[in-house]
């Protein structure tokens, strides 16, 4: 049999009972477009939060105060208690350390900030200029901390638009108005750049001082800091930069055993890479779930064809009478449910395409359709038409042509 | 040619053992019109399922223009289906969906041979058997009883088989049909130089044909022309014509 006739005979069949050909590719194209929506939302997902950690600064490393912890634990008290970071440390990296762009100490907590009968608790950052360039943060309006406000203990803040939205009414100007922190009057002075939530932590509701302010007026004299943000020169760079700040600070704190270190330094990749298990994880599980419709669909597949091999007894034992051989309707039975499958995965493909388009385009959840999703798609509908279909498609070809043909 | 020499059959069901065929033995020329008669339960159609290469013998040898069929594995037995044997069912089995030009086609479809040769092969074989020009587009469930089975004829005639095989043609027919039916093998017997073997139980039928073989339980009883037929005792020696 030449190809165009498996086609032809293939497509008759297919046709000749519409309704259930159209139930049972449903099963299918069911099943194909669920595994493409759910993979295609996870992947979404997985997607917009590495971005979101990405436009916390680009190659960054930051190092906290403290014992050893590893991520997924930012809800350590440690944080900001120990004091074991200094500025001169700072200094030592930006001068000692190789391919680093810029350092930023900060120092940050928590505080109520209250102005005209408003009041929000947000994170107070202190800063210097270098913050800026390696968080990527922008003012909108107004301008941004320099170096000289520092010096000066200008009493002035930058805040994000959503403490702004809390603070202030709508179409009131947060510049120039004064907000209260600990009881210390700042000047507004700039509103930053919407920049999102990571997942983690809202970036835009924060509070950022001059670093020597924060130091001064909130933590009461001190000189320590709660982070240093580091930008390496590229992401190349990072492992290098990490280590040699490890050996750095290993050095000027005086430790030899690097497990008992007092400072803890986590490069960006590795919270990119964590939170990509975490969601890779969650698309795993929503695939496999999908996954199991297809399996079901398959069935249904499986189910259809054994019902029409035992309909088409007669037609088997005739084509077998008048010479057809055991390859001959084995191949046309595979056809057929390769043929139900495929054309069920590529409809499952298109509908799979527009339910996750139209979830992104109503914005109500962030979702991306890459190829190698189709395309792992369609070959596994193929492979289930071969799988659901080997064994009708083996019945049928090993009928008895004289059992077939008495067959009622 | 056909030969048979001392074909048994038995079928085992568990512990019950048929004896379908006891040993029947007989040779048919190339262009000879042959009925193969008698009452259900006599191996007739055990008989037609050998010589149609559907099964094989038991025991014995069936030689079909010196192939031996008796011992071929099941893709063998369909090589020869497919290029030696032309069958007619009592229900017709058409494909139901296809017109009548497909139906006649099928079986060059699974000889692979190429398109258009098929559908000129087709039409010379529908024009063979008699069915109108119009009707060779029509679906086969929209013709009547007596046009379905000269598309099965057709369909039978199609591959230039050596043999036909006829398997109580007329049992779905009511009497004018048949004959016209009969008169169609009649004519392809002797215009076209046919070997055909007809499979009935009716005698009215079978003396259609120029040699009737007569079987009962297994063994063949007469077998000869109208005229001078030849009561066989033993079963086991090919009647003399």
């Amino acid at each position: 049999m030449t190809t165009r006739d498996i086609l032809h005979e293939t497509f008759s069949a297919l046709t000749a009972n519409k309704v259930r050909t159209s139930l049972t590719m449903l099963g299918i194209i069911i099943g194909i477009s669920s595994v493409i929506v759910m993979v295609a939302i996870g992947q979404g997902a997985q997607g917009s939060i590495q971005a979101n950690i990405q436009s916390l600064g680009s190659n960054l490393i930051e190092i906290f105060p403290g014992a050893q912890r590893s991520f997924g634990y930012s809800a350590s008290a440690g944080r900001g208690n120990a004091q074991t970071l200094t500025p001169d440390d700072a200094t030592a990296i930006s001068t000692q350390v190789a391919n680093i762009q810029d350092v930023s100490p900060e120092v940050s907590g928590r505080y109520q900030v209250t102005a005209k009968g408003t009041n929000t608790n947000t994170t107070i950052t202190g800063i210097t200029s270098a913050y800026a360039g390696v968080h990527n943060v922008q003012v909108n309006e107004g301008q941004f901390i320099t170096d000289a406000d520092g010096k000066n203990l200008s009493r002035i803040a930058v805040i994000g638009p959503t403490t702004a939205s809390d603070l202030f009414a709508t179409g009131t100007d947060p510049i120039g108005q004064t907000i209260t922190i600990k009881g210390m009057p700042f000047n507004v002075v700039g509103v930053t750049v919407s920049k999102g939530s990571s997942g983690f932590n809202n970036q835009d509701d924060a509070v950022y001082i001059p670093l020597q302010d924060a130091q001064l007026f909130l933590l009461g004299k001190t000189t320590y800091l709660t982070t240093l943000s580091i930008s390496a020169t590229s992401p190349d760079v990072m492992t290098q930069v990490q280590n040699d700040i490890t050996n750095l600070l290993l050095q000027r704190h005086n430790i030899s055993d690097p497990t008992q270190a007092d400072f803890n330094v986590l490069n960006q990749a590795s919270i990119v890479s964590a939170a990509s298990s975490v969601t890779g994880t969650f698309t795993i599980l929503l695939g496999a779930v999908a996954g199991i419709s297809l399996v079901v669909g398959g069935i249904g597949i499986m189910n259809m064809m054994l019902t029409t091999v035992t309909e088409r007894t007669r037609e088997i034992g005739l084509r077998k009478a008048i010479g057809a051989k055991r390859h001959d309707i084995n191949t046309q039975f595979i056809t057929e449910a390769v043929a139900l499958t495929v054309i069920g995965g590529a409809i499952g493909v298109f509908l799979g395409w527009i339910i996750s388009y139209t979830v992104t385009a109503l914005g109500i959840l962030q979702s991306s359709i890459s190829t190698s999703s189709v395309l792992l798609a369609f070959g596994v509908s193929a492979v289930i038409g071969i799988v659901f279909g080997y064994y009708p498609a083996r019945r049928a070809s090993r009928l008895n042509p004289i059992e077939a043909l008495r067959y009622e | 040619m056909i030969e048979v020499k001392n074909i048994t059959k038995k079928y085992v069901n568990g512990d019950n053992e048929t004896q379908a065929l006891r040993g029947v033995s007989f040779t048919i020329k190339d262009g000879e019109f042959v009925a193969i008669m008698g009452p259900s339960g006599s191996g007739k159609s055990t008989l037609m399922h050998i010589l149609g290469a559907l099964d094989t013998p038991t025991s014995g040898t069936y030689h079909l223009d010196k192939h031996d069929v008796s011992k071929l594995s099941d893709d063998e037995l369909a090589d020869i289906r497919r290029n030696r044997i032309g069958f007619v069912f009592q229900s017709f089995n058409l494909l139901p969906r296809a017109t009548a030009l497909r139906n006649v086609m099928l079986p060059l479809i699974y000889a692979e041979m190429p398109e258009k040769e098929r559908m000129k092969h087709a039409k010379a074989a529908l024009e063979s058997a008699g069915l109108d020009e119009d009707r060779y587009n029509h679906m086969s469930n929209q013709l009547s009883g007596g046009q379905v089975q000269r598309v099965a004829i057709a369909r039978a005639l199609v591959n230039n088989p050596a043999l036909i095989l006829a398997d109580e043609p007329t049992g779905n027919l009511d009497s004018h049909t048949g004959d016209i039916v009969l008169g169609t093998f009649q004519r392809l017997n002797k215009e076209h130089q046919r070997t055909i073997i007809l499979i009935t139980h009716e005698r009215e039928v079978a003396e259609h044909a120029d040699r009737i073989i007569y079987i009962k339980d297994g063994l063949i009883l007469e077998d000869g022309s109208g005229h001078e037929r030849r009561i066989i005792n033993d079963g086991k020696r090919k009647s003399g014509k």
